[in-house]
Formats: structure tokens, C-alpha cells, sequence
């Protein structure tokens, strides 16, 4: 009677003995998500870890140029760099230029010290007639070879692993001491941006709560044949296309628009005063509400649904008025569909691009848009890809906070 | 066993489909320029090779080639791309390199070399088709009197809201242009810290009344729409309204600023060869002067010129709608895409700044 | 009975009518009265208009037609929050986001007592149904009974006049409801309250109640004290609705004050009181409950009319036999004895003859 393990009735241990049984199911389970597994990894997993590594890696320097980078690892940081140094720039640029990666180079330190781009291509196309003393030929080529900014970006940039998109992200530029510095005012961008994001988020999401919420617990509490009439309603313009549905409320809102003309047809407002609706905040808060308006309705209906009406009932016989019934009792019960169909909306705005740069004009544009910007129209990926995790970061921060706050357990989506 | 079979001649079908239908993919920009791209270039060219040329569309070429070349997976033959891309994408090797010695001679017989316009070859990877501008257009019917770049920055003179696209690339440059520096010294000053600051400040004099725009559709469609009275503007898209729809917009030429759209190949295209070839067809003097049969932007061959004849309903002649017509050179920029590519990073974060105040 | 009557009438329903739809009355001309301190069974299949009726006077429903009195005044235009009134939910309704002692505080804040009042009443009212230690547990944390206790004193808590009870006690199991009903009526009386109580539990509604009113299609068949309901039906559905009941049809054919003589469809003459029936060759269904049925001839009085009678099945239920007989063309026809040492315990098949006093058959509508 020593053994206190569980045994079954021939004497093998039940907890093995449990693992095998079911082992075959788990098996068979297993075999039917994997597609899906696989989907996951393939289209999310992946991209996502692509693009963390790419704004931390950037290799078009260090891979480039070879010699170089030896000479910053065998020299510490704040040595003046020396003969040898410029003979190794000499043959990496001469290298370069053959193997047509110049550019690479030129861009990557461009990145960090505007404006240093043609000096590299430039130099790429005389590196073959540089003799020595290479110091003496390299700056006579172009004094900028002697700046020191110059070698603390080529330093910064030999490293395997930089934080250099993430300091640019944070609106933090290369100095000539090779640390980063605080930019100049008239050089930050993106921590407003992201402040803003975040700002116009918000609102956007109490907005759609503020709306949503009515029309949710009207859709619960209507009868099944008036609700659906009205679900089709709330989930029509799921069924049009963003594009759609973003210049429709151009045309709706804009200073000539149906809107404005109406109110001057009316005589409300003059001619001259017409309102500013479009192409401005007012415009991408107003059109991204309209759109994910639905994403607040249905988890709040979800939620809603379940709340049996005697609660209310409960309340009011106990004495509240409907106001605190409502305040006290309805909304808390509800309090899982506003943290479903708040993180939701918040979310998706935080990563809106298309609305935000059809109808935000210069205050209205968000993040997103600076990230589609240097995805498709600079191509500097690796900064991109550093604004884009720190979006991601920002929106699991917000996460967690809920999480604290309210708990991930309590909040249903459907 | 049976599996592999399958998949031996899956693969073996898919590789004598590919090696017998000999295609070709273009990748260009969409919208009335890809058209016309389409009639002038693509379908003579298929016809007189037979092969096939699939078009296809993007918001700006040289980011999907750029990506494919990156991942390896080339499938783009052809792209048609800016200068300061094209540039760049040479520079670090992402694109193949074109021998220019080997394209058509010119329609008087003058070699390529030579009848190409200043700066349609600059790079060893890229030829030009054509030269596009931005300029400024406005509404005829409310506005009238304006006959210079400093009048688009001049909102007592001319009332209205004005168009500008978002971003810092032509707007300084116009900036600068109102405010009195001559063309030939646009970038020189540019290049300075005062002159960054003086374009700056002439933009500060319209920025309430600007409503910035991105994509090339856009100010045709606010001028229509009355949003703005004046706007900066591709030259091929107010064309198109104005001629093709009746719009009643007017280009104020003055203070161009000219640009190139180039074919490139990305590095590993499928197709090579025919690439070549198709780069050759197109940007001979006949095809691209066809190509201005659709679309006002110029042919980047000299010896075109006299070859572009009317617009395609019959009646309307080219030239005068050209960025390189005379009346339209009196006072225009050409885009330096040497200054771009070293500045566009600093001044795209000052000009975002700069919105952001 | 008509509802202004009663002076000392605490609840009053006087003519009250309810349509949802306008075109079906749910409740049809209502007419109830009940003095302070009754506790009071509303009784009925579902759909027969009770609910709507409890409804109606916790203020949740508004009658169509008619009055609604409590204490005198008419309450048709008072709020619910306002008319004082304690309920007891079929589900609870205990707020789920609550713990036990803020759901009981909850009506004495919206009424803005002061902390000390309300832990002492909360205390009291926890006591008084011997949950006074899960103050701090949330309602998910609860047996059935458990919560079932908690939604009682949480409508006891801020001492209402009347307390109305909706099927309080569908959800338990057969014995926690057994002596759920017990404690129920205990504080009822004990707290002198008023209580109206829905249910469609016969046995719930005999055993609790003062009075129980019958309803069927949104009329109260029969309003009476448990006895009365169960002795004296007044028409064949309470007959049926409450207890077990044996029914046989056919014509009366002699009648007097208090006995009549009908004669069955298939032609045998038997016993009974006149309760619906007036004049000799009426349709009758006459009502006998199993428990009254006679075998031994002995009990029965002289000259008394038989019945053959076939047995079908017999049923052991431990206290009682239960026992089913074939009677005048009715195969289910029950008889009820108790298991006493020298009951008979019939087989299958037996031919017996069964009887009855006149006084516990009666003749109702047909």
C-alpha cells in the first residue's frame, strides 16, 4: 500500500494509461487544424516575425562592405580613423561600385545622415583611380569623406543588429559624437503621429460606442422580425466596399458637398462660412465611425442578447428609477461587449490608412499613412517595419492594460 | 509512387506551357496612362512578335519590383518607373543593365544615343518613354487673370482654396519658383538651409487654404468638384479631363516642373530577352509618338516630335498640350533626381513636420 | 365577486382587461380583491393570463381596460420603482456583477439609507434565510436554493407591504422545493406581508396558499381556500386542473336539492351532487376523486348505485396503491387506497363493484 499512484485494474499507471486513450484522439484533432496551423504560420506568423527582424537588421552596409566593418571591429569606438581605414573605404567602394551594391550602401547611410547619398555613388564611380595615401585622395575627392558624422554613421551601420530605425522612429537622429540625439523640432514626426493615432483612436472609438450602443440594445430587444431588418441595416455597409463608402461621405461632407449646400440652401450657414468637414480631423473621425461602427454593434448585440430582461425588471421593482437601472445594473452586465467592441474598434482604427488618407488632409492622417509611405513611396522598409512594431507594441500594451483593468476573460466578441 | 507521377508531370506540363507561350509582363501605372501604354506600345507589339503582353497595375512600380528582386521571385518583366527609382534601384542593383548603344535609331536616322532628350538615359539601366509634368491648372471659370507660378501662392490676388499633393518633392520647388528664384537655381538654393526655410515659409502664406491630395486622380476631381480653384497637378490628367471630358480647366505652364517615366527590367525578369526587345519596339520614335495619339505627355526622342500627330478624337492637336512645347519650356524645371535621392528622407520628415505644426 | 367591494381590500384588480395585440384579450375582465396579509396563489397552465396579471400589478405590463388598486389608490400610472413592491424573479434576476450583500444593499441605496441602516437590514434579511455568511460570495457561486434564498431576502430587504412571486421555485428539485414552499409561507406570516404567488404547481398553490385563484383562458375559474378548491370544484376544469380526478359523462335524470341520479352513456345510473347541473336531462361530467372511491359495500348507503368495474393495472407507490380500473367504457379510471395491513391488493383482471357516497361525486358542466 506504499504506492500511491493510481493504478488500473491490470497495474499500469492511470495517468499513462489516460494518455494513451486519448492520445489517438488528440492525434486525429490535430491532423484537421493543421491546415489551418499552417495558414496561420505561413500568412501571419512569418510576416510578422519578418518584419521585427527587418527593423532591427539591416545588412546593406555591413554585407557590402567588408573591409571596412573589419577595421571599425578591430578599432573601439572614437578612434580617428586612420590610414588603413580610408584604404579599407577605398576597396569596399571600389568593390561595390563593380558589384553594383553602391547603392545599397549609399541609402543605408542615407538613412541616417541625410544628404550622403551621392557622395557614396559618386565615389563608387572615381574609387578605381583613389591611390594611396588613400586619406589624403579619399577626402580630397570630396572633404565630407573627413566629417566625423560620416564615420559614426558608417560605424553605426557595420553593427549586425542597429536600433538606428527605432531611434528614427522615436524622432532621434545620429549626431556627429555617433549617438542619437533628440531631432530638431522641425524634424519630428512620428512620436506626434503616434499620439495623435492613439488621440483620434480613442475618439473614435467612444464615438462608436456612444452610437453603437442604442442601436445594439435596440436590435436585442426588439422582436426577432424587426431586428433582423435591422441587423441588415447595421451590416450593410460591411457589404460595400471601403473605397466606396469612404468617398461617399466625401461627397457628402465636403466644403461643396450635398451637406454644406443644403445648409446654405437653407440659409443657416453663408456662403463664406461653409463647414470644414472634409480633409481634415472632422473628416477622418467622422468617416472612420461610420465604418467600424458595425464592429462595436455586434459584439454589444452579442452581449446584450444574453441579458435577460428580468434584471432590469429586478431593479426597477426594487425601487430604481430607469436611469439607475441602467447605470447600475444594464451597462455593467454589458461591460464585456464594450471591452469586445472597444478593443476591436481601437484596433483597427489605430492601423487605418486608406480613410485617413483620402479625408484627413494634413491633421487628419494618422501613423499608418507614414508607414504606407515609406512601404511604397521611400522603400525604407527597415524604418517602416520599426513604426509598424511599435504600433503592434502600443496596441499589446493597451492589451495588457485591459487585461489588468477588466480581464481578457471578461470581454466576449460573438 | 502515384503521387509523384502526378506532380513529375504536373511539373513537366507547366514547364513546356511556360517555355512555348512566350508572355510578357508589364507592370505599369494604371488609369488613362496604362491605356494608352496599352495602344501604342503593347498591342503592335504583340501582334508584329506574337506573343502575349499582360499589363498590369500598381500604385507605384518600383515597390513590387523592388520587393520581387529582394524575395527572389521575379515576375515582372518590364516596369515602367520614375527617375529618381530608376536611379536608385540601378544603383544598388536591382535592376539588369540596358545597352542603350543597341536601341532603334532615331526617325532621321540620328543614333539613340543622340536622339534621345537630355537626361532620358542618365541611367545605364533604364530608358525613357516619355517626359510628364506637374504643373498648376485651375478652374477657367473662377479663376481668371492668373498667369504665373507666384499667383498659385498669391490667395489675395486669386481667392480659393488650392490642391497640393502631399508630400515635399515639386512643392518646394514651386515654392521657391513663386517666391522669385529662377529656375536654373532651384536646387542650388535648395541645397542650403536658408533656401529649405525660404520654400518653407512660402508655403506657410497658402497652408490654411490647401487641401492636399495623393493620388493623381484627385485634382481633376477636386477642381470639378469646386474643393479648390487652383492645383498642383499631373499635366496627362487635367489634359485628360479638360480635352477627353470638357472640363473647363486650364494648365498654368509656367513654373513646370518636368519629369521622366522610364522602362526598366528587374534583376531575374523570366523574360529577358523579349524585354529587350520590348523596350526597344516601344520607345522608338513611331511608338512613342503613337503613345501622345492618347495621352499629353511627350515623347522622350527628339526626332518624335514631328511624328506626334492629333488626339484620338481627331481634332485636337498634340503639341500645344505637350510639357515640352515651347510655350510651355519658357519657364519650367527639370526634376533633379540626384538632389531627391540624396534629400528625400530629411525633407519628407520636415515637410510632415511641417504639416503636423 | 366584485372588486370595489371590500373596504378593508388591500389589492384590488377591478375589471382589468389586457390585450397585446388588440385582437385577443389575454385577460378577460379581471375582478379580484384580497385583504393585508393573504397570501394569495395564482394557479393555472401557462398562457392563462397569470403571469400577465402579476405583471400588470408589479407595473411592468399596463392593463388595457380596468383598474388596479393597492391600498386604495389606482396604480396604473405608478412607475414600477415607485409602487413598493417586492418580487422574486423564476430565474432570481440576482445581479450576476453583484455580490450577495450588494445585491441586498441595492434597493436600500437607490432609497438612500445610511451604511450602518443597511448592514443591519441586509444582516437581518441574510439571517432570517440562514445565508448570513455568503454576503461576500458573487451569485455564480450559489446553489439554486442557496440563490433562491438570497432573491427572497433581497425582496424582503426593504420591507414591502406586498411581495409578488413569479414561479419562485420551478428551478429547484423536489424536496429543496418542499421546503422551500414551507419557509416561504413561514416568513410570510411570520412577517404579517401580503403575498401574491404565480405558479402552475397545484401542490405549491394547496399547500402555501390562503386562497388560490384558478385561471384559465384569462379568467379566473375559481377563487377559493385550498380545501374548498380541492372538496368543492366549482366547474369541471378546477376539477380536472387541481388533484386527480376520475370523470364520467352522461344525462341527469332525476334531480333534487342536493342529489341527482345520471345515467352514463353506457346506460348505469350513479350517485351525485348538483353542482352545474339544474334540470333533469342535461349533459353532465360528473367528478369523483380517486381517494373517495368506494369497493367495500358495507361503507356505502342503502339503496346507493353501483358500478362494475374490471381491473386494468395495479401500481405499488409504497404509501398508497394505485390502482386502474376500467369503469363505464373509461379505462383510466383511478382508485387510491392506503397500504393498511389489511388492504387488498387487486390483480389484473378482478371484477369488482365500486360506489361512492353522493356527496363526494359531483356533477359538473359538460
Amino acid at each position: 500500500m506504499s504506492d500511491t499512484i493510481l493504478r488500473t485494474a491490470d497495474g499500469k499507471p492511470l495517468k499513462a494509461a489516460l494518455q494513451r486513450a486519448s492520445a489517438v484522439a488528440r492525434r486525429r484533432a490535430f491532423w484537421l487544424v493543421l491546415p489551418l496551423l499552417a495558414f496561420v504560420v505561413i500568412t501571419f506568423v512569418v510576416p510578422i516575425g519578418q518584419m521585427l527582424s527587418r527593423s532591427v537588421t539591416n545588412d546593406a552596409f555591413s554585407a557590402n562592405m567588408p573591409q571596412l566593418v573589419a577595421w571599425f571591429e578591430a578599432n573601439p569606438e572614437g578612434t580617428e580613423p586612420d590610414e588603413a581605414a580610408f584604404a579599407a573605404l577605398a576597396a569596399d567602394l571600389t568593390n561595390a561600385a563593380a558589384e553594383r551594391t553602391i547603392g545599397s550602401v549609399a541609402t543605408r547611410i542615407n538613412y541616417d545622415v541625410s544628404g550622403t547619398r551621392s557622395l557614396f555613388t559618386s565615389a563608387g564611380r572615381k574609387a578605381k583611380k583613389l591611390e594611396a595615401p588613400f586619406k589624403e585622395s579619399v577626402v580630397a575627392m570630396d572633404p565630407k569623406w573627413g566629417e566625423p558624422i560620416v564615420w559614426a554613421a558608417m560605424r553605426n551601420a557595420s553593427a549586425k543588429l542597429t536600433t538606428s530605425f527605432y531611434q528614427a522612429a522615436m524622432d532621434r537622429k545620429l549626431s556627429a559624437k555617433g549617438v542619437f540625439e533628440k531631432a530638431p523640432g522641425d524634424l519630428q514626426v512620428y512620436l506626434k503621429l503616434f499620439g495623435r493615432t492613439l488621440a483620434l483612436s480613442a475618439v473614435v472609438t467612444f464615438l462608436c460606442l456612444l452610437l453603437g450602443y442604442p442601436v445594439a440594445h435596440l436590435l436585442a430587444s426588439l422582436p426577432m422580425s424587426k431586428s433582423s431588418l435591422l441587423m441588415i441595416l447595421v451590416l450593410l455597409p460591411f457589404w460595400t466596399s471601403l473605397l466606396v463608402r469612404t468617398t461617399s461621405w466625401m461627397v457628402l461632407l465636403q466644403e461643396q458637398g450635398i451637406l454644406n449646400n443644403t445648409l446654405v440652401g437653407l440659409g443657416i450657414i453663408s456662403d463664406e462660412n461653409r463647414f470644414a468637414l472634409m480633409y481634415n480631423q472632422a473628416g477622418t473621425i467622422i468617416a472612420m465611425t461610420h465604418i467600424l461602427l458595425p464592429f462595436m454593434i455586434l459584439p454589444l448585440y452579442s452581449v446584450m442578447k444574453t441579458i435577460p430582461v428580468s434584471y432590469t425588471r429586478a431593479a426597477r421593482s426594487l425601487g430604481a428609477t430607469s436611469w439607475t437601472t441602467f447605470r447600475r445594473i444594464y451597462v455593467p452586465q454589458t461591460v464585456p461587449g464594450i471591452g469586445a467592441g472597444g478593443i476591436l474598434v481601437f484596433i483597427l482604427a489605430v492601423g487605418y490608412y486608406i480613410t485617413p488618407a483620402l479625408v484627413g488632409g494634413a491633421t487628419g492622417t494618422l501613423i499608418s499613412n507614414q508607414i504606407a509611405f515609406h512601404m511604397q513611396d521611400s522603400l525604407n522598409w527597415s524604418l517602416a517595419a520599426a513604426l509598424a512594431a511599435m504600433l503592434l507594441g502600443a496596441v499589446l500594451a493597451l492589451y495588457w492594460v485591459y487585461d489588468r483593468l477588466v480581464g481578457i476573460d471578461n470581454m466576449k466578441l460573438g | 509512387m502515384k503521387l509523384k507521377t502526378v506532380l513529375l508531370a504536373t511539373a513537366l506540363t507547366s514547364a513546356a506551357y511556360a517555355a512555348q507561350a512566350a508572355e510578357l509582363t508589364v507592370m505599369s501605372w494604371g488609369g488613362a496612362y496604362e491605356a494608352s501604354q496599352v495602344e501604342a506600345y503593347n498591342k503592335p507589339f504583340a501582334a508584329s512578335k506574337g506573343v502575349t503582353v499582360n499589363m498590369v497595375a500598381a500604385d507605384n512600380p518600383a515597390t513590387p519590383i523592388a520587393a520581387q528582386v529582394e524575395a527572389n521571385n521575379v515576375t515582372i518583366d518590364v516596369a515602367d518607373v520614375e527617375l529618381s527609382d530608376a536611379v536608385r534601384l540601378c544603383d544598388e542593383g536591382k535592376l539588369e543593365v540596358i545597352d542603350h548603344a543597341a536601341l532603334p535609331a532615331g526617325a532621321d536616322g540620328t543614333p539613340a544615343t543622340e536622339d534621345f532628350v537630355a537626361g532620358a538615359l542618365v541611367s545605364e539601366c533604364a530608358v525613357a518613354n516619355i517626359v510628364w509634368s506637374t504643373v498648376v491648372a485651375y478652374d477657367n471659370t473662377k479663376v481668371s487673370g492668373a498667369a504665373s507660378i507666384a499667383d498659385f501662392f498669391d490667395t489675395a490676388k486669386i481667392p480659393g482654396k488650392r490642391g497640393l499633393r502631399k508630400g515635399a518633392k515639386a512643392n518646394l520647388e514651386m515654392a521657391l519658383m513663386a517666391d522669385g528664384v529662377p529656375a536654373s537655381e532651384v536646387y542650388a538654393t535648395l541645397s542650403t538651409p536658408e533656401g529649405v526655410d525660404r520654400a518653407f515659409a512660402k508655403l506657410d502664406t497658402i497652408k490654411a487654404d490647401v487641401v492636399w491630395w495623393e493620388a493623381g486622380a484627385q485634382p481633376p476631381q477636386l477642381l470639378a468638384d469646386g474643393e479648390v480653384v487652383m492645383s498642383t497637378a499631373y499635366n496627362g490628367r487635367i489634359f485628360n479631363a479638360a480635352v477627353a471630358e470638357n472640363k473647363p480647366f486650364t494648365i498654368l505652364w509656367d513654373g513646370q516642373i518636368m519629369d521622366f517615366d522610364l522602362f526598366v527590367i528587374p534583376k531575374g525578369a523570366p523574360n529577358k530577352d523579349l524585354a529587350v526587345e520590348y523596350i526597344a519596339y516601344a520607345t522608338s520614335a513611331q511608338a512613342l509618338a503613337d503613345q501622345a495619339k492618347y495621352i499629353s505627355y511627350g515623347p522622350s526622342r527628339k526626332s518624335s516630335a514631328p511624328l506626334v500627330g492629333l488626339y484620338q478624337d481627331g481634332k485636337t492637336e498634340m503639341g500645344p498640350h505637350m510639357p515640352t512645347s515651347p510655350e510651355a519650356l519658357k519657364n519650367a524645371l527639370t526634376n533633379d533626381f540626384e538632389f531627391w535621392a540624396d534629400r528625400d528622407v530629411e525633407l519628407s520628415e520636415k515637410f510632415n513636420a511641417w504639416l503636423l505644426k | 365577486m366584485a372588486g370595489s367591494n371590500t373596504s378593508d381590500a388591500f389589492v384590488v384588480f377591478d375589471r382589468v382587461q389586457k390585450s397585446y395585440d388588440g385582437e385577443t384579450l389575454v385577460v378577460k375582465d379581471l375582478n379580484l380583491s384580497m385583504p393585508k396579509g393573504e397570501f394569495l396563489t395564482m394557479l393555472g397552465p401557462s398562457g392563462s393570463g397569470k403571469t400577465t396579471c402579476l405583471m400588470m400589478l408589479a407595473g411592468f405590463e399596463t392593463a388595457t381596460h380596468g383598474e388596479i388598486l393597492l391600498d386604495g389608490r389606482p396604480i396604473n400610472n405608478i412607475p414600477p420603482h415607485k409602487r413598493g413592491i417586492g418580487m422574486v424573479f423564476q430565474n432570481y434576476a440576482l445581479f450576476p456583477h453583484m455580490t450577495i450583500a450588494e445585491n441586498l444593499s441595492f434597493p436600500l441605496e437607490v432609497r438612500g439609507m445610511d451604511k450602518s441602516v443597511r448592514e443591519e437590514k441586509i444582516k437581518r434579511a441574510l439571517d432570517m434565510v440562514q445565508m448570513g455568511q455568503f454576503g461576500n460570495r458573487r451569485p455564480a457561486q450559489l446553489s439554486g436554493g442557496q440563490q433562491q434564498r438570497v432573491a427572497l431576502a433581497r425582496a424582503l430587504v426593504f420591507e414591502p407591504e406586498l411581495v409578488l412571486m413569479d414561479e419562485p421555485l420551478g428551478a429547484l428539485d423536489k424536496q429543496l422545493r418542499e421546503h422551500m414552499q414551507f419557509e416561504i409561507t413561514r416568513l410570510a406570516h411570520d412577517l404579517g406581508i401580503t403575498v401574491v404567488y404565480v405558479t402552475h404547481d397545484q401542490t405549491e398553490a394547496l399547500t402555501m396558499s390562503d386562497r388560490v385563484a384558478v385561471f384559465n383562458d384569462g379568467v379566473i375559474q375559481q377563487l377559493a381556500p385550498p380545501a374548498e378548491l380541492y372538496e368543492a370544484p366549482k366547474n369541471s376544469f378546477v376539477a380536472q386542473f387541481i388533484g386527480e380526478n376520475n370523470t364520467l359523462e352522461g344525462v341527469v335524470t332525476e334531480i333534487s336539492n342536493d342529489k341527482c341520479v345520471v345515467k352514463l352513456d353506457d346506460g348505469e345510473l350513479i350517485d351525485a351532487r348538483p353542482v352545474n347541473v339544474t334540470k333533469v336531462g342535461e349533459r353532465t361530467r360528473v367528478s369523483i376523486r380517486p381517494e373517495r372511491v368506494e369497493m367495500n359495500k358495507a361503507r356505502l348507503q342503502p339503496g346507493a348505485h353501483t358500478l362494475k368495474a374490471t381491473v386494468c393495472e395495479f401500481i405499488y407507490m409504497g404509501d398508497i396503491f394505485r390502482t386502474r380500473l376500467s369503469v363505464a367504457g373509461n379505462d383510466d379510471f383511478i382508485i387510491k387506497t392506503r397500504n393498511a395491513p389489511d388492504a387488498v391488493r387487486l390483480q389484473p383482471g378482478t371484477e369488482i363493484e365500486i360506489g361512492w357516497l353522493p356527496q363526494d361525486c359531483r356533477a359538473l358542466d359538460a
